[in-house]
This record gives C-alpha cells, sequence and structure tokens, in this order.
C-alpha cells in the first residue's frame, strides 16, 4: 500500500485548530482589548523574562506555530473550494507565508 | 501518453447559492483571521527579541486605533472559529466509553470548560 503523507499535515492542522480554539481568543482579548484599556501591562522586563524560560517559550512558539499552519492549510483548501488552486501557486503562497511566520517565531524567541 | 482527465468547471460564486454554503465560507475563513493574527504575534515576538524600545513599539502599535480594530476583527472570527471548532468535535472524534457512545453535547461541553480553563489560566499568568 501506497504511504499518504497526509498524517502529517493533517496533526499539525487538527492540533492548530484546537490551540487556535482554546487560546487564540484569549490572547486576542489580552493584545487587543484589555492592553489597549490600560487594564493589563505587557511589561519589557517580564515578557522578556518569561520568554527566556525554556517551557514558556515553548508555549509560546505553539501558540504562533500550530495555528498559522492550521490557518495556511485551511486557506489552502478554502482555495480550492473557491476553483483556484491546484497549482503550486496557492500551495507556495499559503505554506510559505506559514513557514516564514514559524520561522521568524523561533528565530525571535531564541535570540530573546 | 495522451492523457486528458476531466475536470469539472467550478463557478467562483457557488458558495453563495445557499445560506449554509455561506456560512460555511465563513466558517473557514475564520482561518485568514488565526493566520493574520499569529503573524502579528511573531512580529510581537520579533520586536522582544530587538530588545526595550522596540518592544514598548510594539505595545504603543497594538493599542493604537489601528491595532485595536485590526484585532477587534480577528477576536470575532477568532471565537467563532473556537464555537464551530467545538460543535464539530464530536463528528471528528466520536468517543466511546466501555462500548457505550459518549453523547455528542459532553464532548462539546468539555470543551468548553477546557476553553473556559485555559483562558482563566492565560488572564491570570498576564497580571489580571
Amino acid at each position: 500500500m501506497a504511504r499518504s503523507n497526509k498524517p502529517l499535515l493533517w496533526l499539525p492542522f487538527a492540533g492548530g485548530g484546537l490551540v487556535a480554539a482554546l487560546l487564540t481568543p484569549v490572547l486576542i482579548l489580552i493584545t487587543g482589548v484589555l492592553v489597549p484599556l490600560g487594564v493589563i501591562h505587557l511589561r519589557y522586563e517580564t515578557i522578556a523574562a518569561f520568554a527566556h524560560h525554556p517551557l514558556p517559550r515553548l508555549i509560546l512558539f505553539g501558540a504562533v506555530a500550530l495555528p498559522a499552519w492550521h490557518a495556511a492549510h485551511r486557506l489552502r483548501m478554502t482555495a480550492h473550494d473557491l476553483g483556484l488552486g491546484g497549482g503550486i501557486a496557492i500551495k507556495a503562497a499559503c505554506y510559505g507565508a506559514a513557514a516564514l511566520v514559524i520561522l521568524a517565531a523561533a528565530v525571535a524567541l531564541i535570540a530573546t | 501518453m495522451s492523457r486528458r482527465p476531466y475536470v469539472r468547471k467550478v463557478e467562483r460564486s457557488w458558495w453563495l447559492k445557499h445560506p449554509r454554503y455561506i456560512s460555511y465560507m465563513i466558517r473557514e475563513l475564520t482561518s485568514l483571521f488565526v493566520g493574520l493574527y499569529c503573524a502579528l504575534l511573531t512580529v510581537g515576538l520579533v520586536r522582544l527579541s530587538q530588545g526595550h524600545a522596540a518592544w514598548d513599539g510594539f505595545v504603543a502599535a497594538i493599542s493604537s486605533p489601528l491595532g485595536v480594530a485590526f484585532q477587534a476583527v480577528c477576536l470575532v472570527f477568532a471565537i467563532y472559529h473556537s464555537v464551530t471548532w467545538f460543535a464539530l468535535t464530536p463528528k471528528a472524534m466520536p468517543l466511546t466509553v466501555k462500548g457505550e457512545p459518549v453523547p455528542g453535547i459532553a464532548i462539546v461541553g468539555a470543551h468548553y470548560v477546557a476553553w473556559a480553563a485555559v483562558s482563566a489560566v492565560v488572564l491570570i499568568a498576564a497580571g489580571m
């Protein structure tokens, strides 16, 4: 039987969908509502110290990378639904953008 | 070798023809805003790695009227993603315990409990 690479695409897709569902709304609530209102202060020292520990660093990476991958895969499928795609351009745009975001997040977290 | 596979024409506007198709498209569109917000978070991580002044600039940007408006749109779509994602879970991963199927409402409910718990932990960690 021919082996499929679908599970490798699917696992992070489903994981990303779950992380996006559980975590993304509260993150937007913080950065988009509570910080602008002055209810929460994201001080440089606090955030930098947080991002310095291995586990929080991994959590921050997962919070960005998994939903980003999820979004890329889903947008590609939606493009297909709209009669776009099939070609390499949509794949490259979706996965390329996600790869860029994921790579930049990883490099930034390592550099912090 | 001549191979001419039949490719059926897809009308770009097919999803406008039924309210269900439209809500399906809105559901799928949530991923665009989830992705854009991830990109915004990444910009934040990059600014964080560049030091104090860069980070303060990022915080000022997300607190600006444009930043707030963009994130408000993202928040609406993100919540819509959560609700529709949870609603799908009993269909995507039906559970059986001791041979008995777990009712869908229990699976969906567990996800809402997890959502509330994760949100509370993050808010407390962020200093609420």
